[in-house]
C-alpha cells in the first residue's frame, strides 16, 4: 500500500492555526506570566497567515488527501468567513477578558484549535472528516463557554453546551454509521453516486441522523433549545465567535452533505427542510418579541438568522449556495458587531445586558447608539445595510428554485423580527436615561473590530458587486 | 452638468447630511444656515429640471444608467417624466418650508436637520428611481430617518406612533420586496438574464395569474402609504405626534408615494390585475372620502382634523388613478401635488399656532382672527384651498376627478363629491371655533401674529396654491402625455393620440381658470 501523498499547500491554512494554537499554549505553559498582548498578537498574526494560505489557493479547485478534503469555492469562501470571524473575536475580546478577570492565556490556543476544526468543516469531503472537524472545533468551545469558571451562568453554559453538543455528535456518527452501512462508503463525493441506488430505508434514517446533528449546530427550530441559555451565560466575546463561526462552519457543511451527498435525493429532504425552516424563522421571530435580555434577543435573532440561511439551502442550486455564503459572510460582521457593542456598553465586568440598561443612551453618547442601531438595522433587513442585500440574495435564490412561499414566510417573519430589533432601538433613544453618569468601556482594539464591522455592514449594503460575484464563482462544490 | 442634473439632485441633500456630521453640534446657527442652504441647493437644481423638461414628450427625460450589482441586474437607473416631476418639483419646495419650520427645534437640532436632509434624498430617491432594486433601497431607505423625526422629537404619544408607523409601513414594504423579486425572475424566464430594469420589466407579457399576486403585493405597500381605509389607522397617529416638519414631509410628500407608486408601477406593469382590482379600489377610495371627512368633523384636536381630513382627500387621488380616464389620471396627480401645498401649509400655521399656544385643542382658541389678522388670512385662504374652493388649487384636482368619475360611473362621482361639501363643513368651522367669536381665553390675547420667518415659510406655499389655481395649464400640460401613455396600457383600445391630449388639456384649462 503506498503511502498518501500529502497535499501540504491545501492543509496550510489549517496548520498554520493549529501550529499558532501550539506556540501559544506553550509559551502560557512555560512563561505564564507572558503579556498577553503578545499572545494576542501571536493569535492574530496566525490568522494572518492562515488567510495568506487560503488565498493562495484561490485559483485551485481540486479534492486531495484521498478525496476527504475539497479545495474549492465553498471551502474557501467559508475560511475566509471564519478567519475573519476568529480575527474579529480576537480583537473584541482582548480588553473585555482583562476587565471580567479571566484573561488567561488558554484562551487564545482555545480560539484557534476551534476556528481550525471549523475551517476543517467548511472543507471536509468525507463524513468522518466532518465528524472530526465537528469535534475538534466542539471541544474548544465548551471549554471557552464555559471560561468564566466562577461565574455560575457560564458554567450553566458551558454544562448544556456540552451535554446537547455530544447529544448531537451521537446523532451524526449514528448517522454516518449508517450511511456507510447503506453505501458502504464516507466519502461525501462517492456517497452522491451510489445513494440512488441504496436501500432507501437506510438511507432516510441516515439522512434524517444528519440533518438533526447539523440542525443542533446550526440552532434550527425544533433543536434550537440550547441556544439562548449558552449564548446568554458564555463570555460575550466567545458568543459572539460560536454564533458567527459554527453557524458558517455548520451550514458550510451541511451545504455539502446535502447538496453534494444527498443531491440525488432533493426531492426527498427539501420538503422536510422546508418546514425546518419556516419553523427557524417563525419561531425565532416570534420568540424573540418577547425577551428583555439583549443576549437572549441576540441569540433568538440567530435563530431567525439560520432560518433565512436555510431558504438557500432548500433552494438546492448554485444561487442558493453563493447566496447562504454571502448572508453567513454579512451574518458574521453583523452580530459580531452587535455583540461587540454589549462589550463596549460599559466599563468594569459587567456589561450592559438588560434592556432597561440601555435606555436613554443615545442621548448621551449619540455615536455608540448610532452604530448600534446600524447593527441593529442590518440585523432587520433594513436598506442599505448589509442584512438587506443578505436577505435581497437569499429571497432571489429561493424564488429562482420556485420556492415562493418561503419568500413570503421570510418577509412576514422580517416584519415580525423588525419589531423586536426596533425596541432596543426605542430604548436607545425614545427613553429616557436614569439619572447619573452612563460611562461607556471602548478601547483601541475594541474600536478598531467595531469599525471593521461596521464599515463592512455598510459598504456590503452599498456596493456588494465584488462579493457577490465572488460568492457566486464559490458557490459551485468540487469533487 | 445638464447630464447629471437628476444626480445632483438626488445627492445634493445626503451630501449637505453627510457633511453636517462634521459641524459641531453647539453651532446651531450654522447647523440651520446649512440646511437651508442645502434644501435651496437641491431646490434649485430640481427648477433647472423643470426648465430642461420636455413637455412634449411622454417618455423618461434625462436619464441616468450606471451598472450598480451587475450580477442581478441592478442598475443605478434614473429619470424623470410627466408624473415623476411635479412630485420632485414639491419635494424639493416642501423641504425648505420644513426646515424654516423647525427654526425653533432644539432637542439636538443637529441630528434633526440631518436627517431630514438624508430623508430627502430617499424621497426623491422613490420618484426618481428606474430600477427596481434601487427604488426599493429609497422606499425604505425613508423609514429611518422619519421613523426618528417622529420618534424622537414628536408629542406625547411620539414613540407609539413612530413604532406603528414604521411597523405598517416595512410590512407593506416587504411584500413589494417579494414581488420585486418575482418580476426580476419573470425577467429572467422572458429574456435570460435577471432585471430589475423598469424599462425591461415594462415589456414583459405576464399572465394574468401572476399579474393578480403580484399587483396584491405592491398594493400592500402602496395603500398602506396612500393611506386607503382600512390600513389608515397609522396616519392620524403620526401625522399628530410628528414635529410641524414631519407632518408637513408625511402629508405633502411620503403619502403621495402610494399614489405616485400606482401611476407607475401597480397600472403600467400588471394593467389585466389592475382593470380586475378597480371595483374593490374604488369602493376603499369612496369609503376613505366619506368616512375621513365625517370622521374630521368630530375632532377637537386640529392636527387629528387635518390628518383625518388627508384621508379624504387621498381617497380623490386613488379615485382620480382608478378611473382610467384622462381627466381623472391628470386630477389625481394634480391633486397629489395640490394636496401637498394646502396640507403641508395647514401643518405648518398649526405647528406656529402651537409654538404659541403648546395645545392644539380647538375649544382652548377662539377669537384668534382679531390679535392675528395676517395669520388668520393665511390660514384661511389654506383652508379654502383645501376645500377645494374655484380660482385655488385644490379645486382643479377634486373637479377634474369628479369629471373623470362621472365620465365612467355616475354613482361614484355623486359619492365623492359628498366629501367635497363635507370638507366645506369641517373646516369652515372648525376655522370660525379657531379664528371668530370673542377671546375668552386670556392667554389668547397674547398671540402674535406671523414673524418674517414664518412669513418666509408660508408666503411661497400659498402663492403655489393660488398660481396652481388660477392657471393649471403648465402643471397639466407636462403631465399629460406620460398619464396618456399609463392610459394606454392600462384601458385597452386606448390610444395615446395627441388630438384627444391637446382637447382635454384645454378643457382642464378652461376648468382652472374659471
Amino acid at each position: 500500500m503506498p503511502t498518501p501523498e500529502i497535499a501540504w499547500r491545501a492543509i496550510a491554512p489549517e496548520l498554520a492555526l493549529v501550529g499558532g494554537g501550539i506556540l501559544t499554549l506553550l509559551i502560557d505553559a512555560f512563561r505564564p506570566r507572558v503579556r498577553r498582548d503578545v499572545l494576542a498578537g501571536l493569535t492574530l498574526a496566525s490568522v494572518g497567515l492562515a488567510s495568506w494560505f487560503t488565498f493562495d489557493l484561490h485559483d485551485k479547485r481540486e479534492v486531495v488527501m484521498q478525496g476527504s478534503l475539497a479545495v474549492d469555492g465553498v471551502a474557501l469562501f467559508a475560511k475566509m468567513i471564519l478567519l475573519a470571524t476568529c480575527a474579529m473575536a480576537v480583537l473584541i475580546s482582548y480588553h473585555y477578558l482583562t476587565r471580567r478577570r479571566i484573561h488567561r492565556g488558554e484562551y487564545y490556543p482555545l480560539i484557534l484549535f476551534a476556528t481550525a476544526g471549523m475551517t476543517l468543516l467548511a472543507a471536509a469531503n468525507d463524513l468522518l472528516l466532518v465528524f472530526l472537524a465537528l469535534e475538534v472545533l466542539s471541544l474548544p468551545l465548551y471549554v471557552l463557554a464555559g471560561f468564566a469558571r466562577r461565574d455560575d451562568a457560564s458554567q450553566e453554559s458551558a454544562v448544556k453546551y456540552f451535554l446537547l453538543g455530544a447529544f448531537s455528535s451521537a446523532f451524526l456518527l449514528y448517522g454516518i454509521a449508517l450511511m456507510y452501512g447503506a453505501t458502504n462508503t464516507t466519502s461525501i463525493s462517492g456517497i452522491s453516486r451510489i445513494v440512488g441506488a441504496a436501500e432507501p430505508r437506510l438511507v432516510f434514517f441516515a439522512m434524517a441522523m444528519l440533518a438533526i446533528g447539523f440542525c443542533f449546530k446550526v440552532a434550527a427550530v425544533p433543536f434550537h433549545m440550547w441556544t439562548p441559555d449558552v449564548y446568554q451565560g458564555a463570555p460575550t466575546s466567545v458568543t459572539g465567535f460560536m454564533a458567527a463561526g459554527t453557524k458558517a462552519a455548520g451550514f458550510a457543511a451541511l451545504l455539502r452533505v446535502f447538496l453534494v451527498s444527498f443531491g440525488p435525493l432533493q426531492w426527498d429532504w427539501r420538503p422536510v427542510l422546508w418546514i425546518v425552516a419556516v419553523l427557524t424563522m417563525v419561531v425565532g421571530s416570534v420568540v424573540a418579541i418577547t425577551q428583555t435580555e439583549l443576549k437572549r434577543l441576540l441569540a433568538y435573532s440567530s435563530i431567525a438568522h439560520a432560518g433565512y440561511v436555510l431558504v438557500a439551502v432548500v433552494s438546492a442550486s448554485n444561487d442558493g449556495t453563493a447566496a447562504a455564503l454571502f448572508y453567513l459572510l454579512v451574518y458574521a460582521f453583523m452580530t459580531l458587531g452587535a455583540f461587540a457593542m454589549i462589550i463596549a456598553s460599559a466599563p468594569g465586568g459587567h456589561e450592559r445586558l438588560s434592556l432597561s440598561d440601555w435606555q436613554g443612551i443615545g442621548q448621551r453618547h449619540p455615536l455608540f447608539a448610532g452604530v448600534m442601531t446600524l447593527f441593529l438595522l442590518s440585523l432587520a433587513g433594513i436598506p442599505p445595510t448589509a442584512g438587506f442585500m443578505g436577505k435581497f440574495f437569499v429571497f432571489s435564490a429561493a424564488v429562482s428554485s420556485g420556492e415562493t412561499g418561503l419568500v413570503v414566510v421570510g418577509v412576514l417573519t422580517s416584519a415580525i423580527a423588525a419589531f423586536f430589533y426596533l425596541r432596543v432601538i426605542v430604548a436607545m433613544w425614545l427613553q429616557e436615561p436614569e439619572p447619573g453618569a452612563m460611562p461607556l468601556g471602548p478601547s483601541p482594539a475594541l474600536v478598531a473590530g467595531l469599525s471593521i464591522a461596521a464599515v463592512v455592514t455598510i459598504a456590503l449594503g452599498v456596493w456588494p458587486q465584488g462579493l457577490i460575484e465572488l460568492a457566486r464563482n464559490a458557490g459551485i462544490f468540487t469533487g | 452638468m445638464k447630464q447629471h442634473l437628476l444626480s445632483w439632485t438626488l445627492w445634493i441633500p445626503l451630501g449637505g447630511a453627510i457633511l453636517m456630521a462634521f459641524v459641531p453640534r453647539d453651532r446651531v446657527g450654522l447647523i440651520r444656515g446649512w440646511a437651508l442652504l442645502t434644501t435651496v441647493g437641491t431646490l434649485g437644481t430640481s427648477l433647472a429640471v423643470l426648465a430642461y423638461f420636455d413637455k412634449s414628450q411622454a417618455g423618461f427625460q434625462m436619464v441616468e444608467h450606471h451598472q450598480w450589482i451587475r450580477a442581478i441586474g441592478a442598475s443605478y437607473h434614473i429619470g424623470v417624466d410627466g408624473i415623476s416631476l411635479w412630485l420632485v418639483v414639491l419635494t424639493a419646495f416642501l423641504w425648505p418650508v420644513c426646515v424654516l419650520a423647525s427654526w425653533n427645534v432644539t432637542k439636538n437640532p443637529k441630528m434633526f436637520m440631518g436627517l431630514l436632509l438624508a430623508l430627502e434624498t430617499a424621497v426623491l430617491g422613490v420618484f426618481l428611481s428606474l430600477d427596481l432594486l434601487l427604488f426599493y433601497v429609497f422606499w425604505e431607505g425613508m423609514l429611518v430617518p422619519m421613523y426618528f423625526l417622529i420618534g424622537y422629537w414628536g408629542y406625547e404619544r411620539r414613540v407609539y406612533a413612530a413604532v406603528k408607523f414604521f411597523l405598517y409601513t416595512l410590512l407593506g414594504g416587504l411584500l413589494m420586496l417579494a414581488g420585486i423579486v418575482v418580476l426580476g425572475f419573470q425577467a429572467k424566464h422572458a429574456l435570460g438574464h435577471i432585471s430589475f430594469d423598469y424599462k425591461v420589466i415594462s415589456k414583459l407579457a405576464l399572465s394574468h395569474d401572476i399579474q393578480r399576486w403580484l399587483f396584491i403585493a405592491f398594493f400592500a405597500a402602496f395603500a398602506v402609504k396612500v393611506p386607503l381605509f382600512p390600513l389608515h389607522t397609522w396616519l392620524p397617529d403620526a401625522h399628530t405626534e410628528a414635529p410641524t416638519a414631519g407632518s408637513i414631509v408625511l402629508a405633502g410628500v411620503l403619502l403621495k408615494l402610494g399614489g405616485f407608486g400606482f401611476l407607475r408601477y401597480s397600472l403600467p406593469l400588471f394593467p389585466h390585475a389592475a382593470r380586475a382590482a378597480v371595483p374593490y379600489v374604488v369602493a376603499l377610495a369612496l369609503i376613505g372620502i366619506v368616512y375621513g371627512a365625517i370622521v374630521c368633523a368630530m375632532q377637537k384636536d386640529l392636527k387629528r382634523l387635518i390628518a383625518y381630513s388627508s384621508i379624504s382627500h387621498l381617497g380623490f387621488v386613488v379615485l382620480g388613478i382608478f378611473v382610467f380616464t384622462i381627466q381623472g389620471l391628470q386630477g389625481g396627480t394634480l391633486q397629489m401635488v395640490s394636496h401637498g401645498l394646502s396640507t403641508g401649509a395647514l401643518f405648518l400655521l398649526v405647528g406656529f399656532l402651537y409654538e404659541r399656544r403648546h395645545t392644539r385643542e380647538i375649544a382652548d382658541f377662539g377669537g384668534i382672527a382679531a390679535v392675528a389678522p395676517v395669520y388668520a388670512g393665511m390660514f384661511l385662504i389654506v383652508a379654502l384651498s383645501s376645500l377645494g374652493l374655484p380660482g385655488l388649487n385644490g379645486f382643479v384636482g377634486e373637479f377634474l376627478v369628479i369629471l373623470g368619475a362621472f365620465v365612467r360611473n355616475r354613482t361614484w362621482a355623486v359619492i365623492a363629491a359628498t366629501g367635497v361639501i363635507l370638507a366645506a363643513v369641517y373646516l369652515l368651522w372648525a376655522y370660525q371655533r379657531v379664528f371668530h367669536g370673542p377671546i375668552d381665553i386670556q392667554e389668547n390675547r397674547a398671540v402674535r401674529d406671523l414673524s418674517f420667518r414664518e412669513g418666509l415659510a408660508v408666503v411661497p406655499l400659498v402663492a403655489a396654491i393660488v398660481l396652481i389655481g388660477v392657471w393649471p395649464k403648465p402643471f397639466l400640460e407636462r403631465m399629460e402625455p406620460s398619464l396618456q401613455r399609463v392610459r394606454a396600457r392600462v384601458v385597452v383600445g386606448a390610444t395615446a393620440e395627441p388630438a384627444a391630449a391637446l382637447r382635454s388639456t384645454k378643457a382642464a384649462t378652461q376648468v382652472g381658470g374659471r
